[in-house]
């Protein structure tokens, strides 16, 4: 299903996850939380976005110009934080000794944008980050600028009935440069989505709301590679905006943590560090392994 | 700057949600740029909504859907604007509470939000009624909090907001309500209350639409041999502490009145500062009592619940014992 992509590309960002993946298990293992079933899951989406499909200079995160990512799930922070320390942005000892410290706190669980750069929205409560994409999206076409908004959701956020009020109001205002991907792990604190509150058909009800859908095995690089790659240029003219459904495993590539909803939040102790680092760099040789 | 009150004029009606469109549209016009968002509640009948016609590229209808609209000018905010959104009171502070809080606040963002129909301005019964507003937003971080005491008011409010860092409430009536200030000629700023009236017996202070009843309060409680001070605490947060100690302890007596819940709002934020200040003073709060409203005209309700002239006179005389 991933033919005709860029094999290198997609290795790179392979090898960039596998990374990324370690990292973020060395941080919650260190700072002793997150919510790393939902964090796993979007490392794919966050690299890739990240090192090659948003227009983004990691030494100049205030640039005007950048494209915008709103993390609106974003008790899954740890996975920026990690790739930030990966541009460059941040030592891993600084994010370390600045976690939730009080008053030297920079970064904690749900980041918070006036401590740090790189992120556009302070997010931690569920169903905001999406009409904020849209303000972001509408303010973008009266300055007439390029630049596109993303905006990632959970799954079960989208039960949160905000995020119903911006898909209308997006479709509505024909947001060509607004992207919303929605990391669908199909799982949430208590449970599987489809038990809790189907959201289900979530194409239908993206295309019934006047979005336009792709959708995406969101921990297949190859196959993120081959969805973002169509995506199509961002315009401040009127077209219909861009919904992404990204499927996912909560938990992704730690197989004691895939697909259960018990990952959801909560630290690591270091045995559990270890077997998930283990299982981490099983995946990537299998991966790599398979490259040939 | 002393002001000029309508203390000695027959009674003004102008809207402060009138005033606010027409300044924007002014500040529009002036070339200075900001964003315009509202809720289906600036028709084209509305100087808001004609600003909408004339420049309808920096404006957005979001429908009915006021948590989606506060989130949707904190995202334009973002963008690098200053955003004024016109929401209707009513649906606001209980429904957008979150966005408010987590949105424009946390962010810490340009936004304005211009809450109209406040107290019980509305009229309609309390599902339109404003009572909570100020008690909730007085607990929310970042937040500057103003009541323009009339339509004039509001211009210098909505104009001092172009340069204002930060979220902004700005709570307004329905719109026909008594000018306080004869004249604009007098000097505004954020967080520095006015005293309107002079005097030496008791303090009455006011905010929003209740500034116009204590002035007149003052007029029959001048009837009575009561000399009120009158002061338009038009900013709620910061709050013009300094000003509730002088007054305490010049007049001996203060007494609050607003068009909200007696609980949480312009009385508790007195109170606190009164307690703490550890003043020998006489103190009431005067607001709508802790119930659901009774059903009538504002001016009616004012009149029940004693928050007309001669209601806050009374409630004052009772205060002093004489």
């Amino acid at each position: 299903m991933s033919a005709n992509v860029d094999s290198k590309l997609v290795a790179q960002l392979e090898d960039k996850s596998y990374k990324i993946r370690k990292d973020l298990l060395n941080f919650v293992y260190h700072i002793g939380m997150g919510h790393l079933g939902g964090e796993l899951s979007i490392v794919e989406l966050a690299v890739a976005l990240y090192y090659k499909y948003m227009n983004y200079d990691p030494k100049n995160p205030q640039w005007e110009e950048r494209d915008r990512l709103v993390l609106s799930k974003g008790h899954c922070g740890e996975t920026l934080y990690a790739i930030y320390a990966d541009l460059g942005m941040y030592t891993t000892e600084y994010m370390l000794e600045h976690f939730e410290s009080l008053d030297t706190a920079v970064f904690g669980q749900h980041p918070n944008r006036k401590y740090i750069d790189p992120i556009e929205v302070s997010c931690g409560s569920l169903g905001h980050g999406l009409p904020i994409a849209v303000g972001l999206a509408l303010g973008a076409r009266m300055q007439k600028a390029n630049w596109r908004t993303f905006v990632v959701v959970g799954d079960g956020e989208i039960q949160e009935g905000t995020n119903w009020e911006a898909i209308m109001a997006a479709a509505q205002f024909q947001l060509g440069n607004l992207v919303c991907i929605v990391d669908k792990n199909r799982l949430q604190m208590s449970g599987a989505t489809a038990d809790t509150m189907n959201i289900d058909p979530l194409d239908e009800k993206f295309r019934a709301f006047n979005w336009d859908v792709m959708e995406m095995q969101g921990n297949d690089m190859a196959d993120v590679v081959r969805c973002l790659e169509q995506l199509p240029p961002s315009t401040i003219e009127k077209r219909k905006p861009l919904a992404i459904i990204s499927n996912t495993t909560k938990g992704c590539g730690v197989d004691f943590m895939e697909n259960t909803w018990k990952w959801h939040g909560g630290g690591i102790a270091k045995e559990q560090l270890d077997q998930a680092l283990a299982s981490v760099e099983k995946k990537y040789q299998a991966l790599i392994a398979n490259r040939k | 700057m002393a002001v000029e009150t309508t203390f000695d004029f027959d009674m003004m009606l102008s809207s402060a949600r009138e005033a606010y469109g027409e300044e924007l549209m002014a500040i529009a016009d002036e070339g200075i740029d900001f964003a315009f968002v509202c809720s289906d509640n600036a028709p084209e009948s509305c100087s808001a909504g004609k600003m909408m016609s004339k420049y309808p590229e920096r404006c957005v209808n979001v429908g009915i859907a006021e948590q989606d609209e506060v989130g949707i000018a904190t995202g334009l905010a973002l963008s690098g604007k200053v955003v004024f959104a016109q929401v209707f009171g009513p649906f606001l502070p209980l429904r957008a509470a979150d966005q408010i809080h987590t949105d424009a606040a946390y962010n810490d963002v340009n936004v304005r939000l211009i809450g109209t129909h406040s107290g019980v301005t509305s009229g309609g019964g309390p599902t339109h009624n404003v009572i909570a507003d100020l008690a909730l937003y007085r607990a929310i971080p970042n937040l500057t909090i103003c009541v323009p005491a009339d339509a004039g008011q509001c211009r210098k409010v909505i104009r001092a907001s172009l340069t204002h860092q930060g979220p902004m409430i700005i709570r307004i009536s329905r719109g026909g309500e008594p000018d306080v200030y004869a004249n604009n000629d007098y000097d505004f700023e954020i967080g520095k209350a006015i005293t309107v009236r002079d005097g030496k017996d008791i303090t009455l202070i006011g905010c929003g639409p209740s500034v116009y009843w204590a002035l007149m309060a003052s007029k029959e409680l001048e009837t009575r041999g009561i000399s009120a001070r009158v002061v338009d605490m038009h900013t709620i947060k910061p709050f013009d502490a300094e000003k509730v100690i002088k007054c305490a302890k010049e007049t001996g007596a203060v007494m609050s009145v607003e068009d909200h819940s007696i609980n949480g709002g312009l009385g508790g934020a007195v109170a606190e500062v009164l307690a703490e200040a550890n003043l020998d003073c006489k103190f009431k709060r005067a607001g709508l009592p802790d119930q659901f409203a009774v059903l009538g005209s504002p001016e009616e309700v004012y009149k029940y619940y004693h928050l007309d002239a001669a209601g806050i006179a009374d409630t004052a005389q009772a205060l002093l014992g004489k």
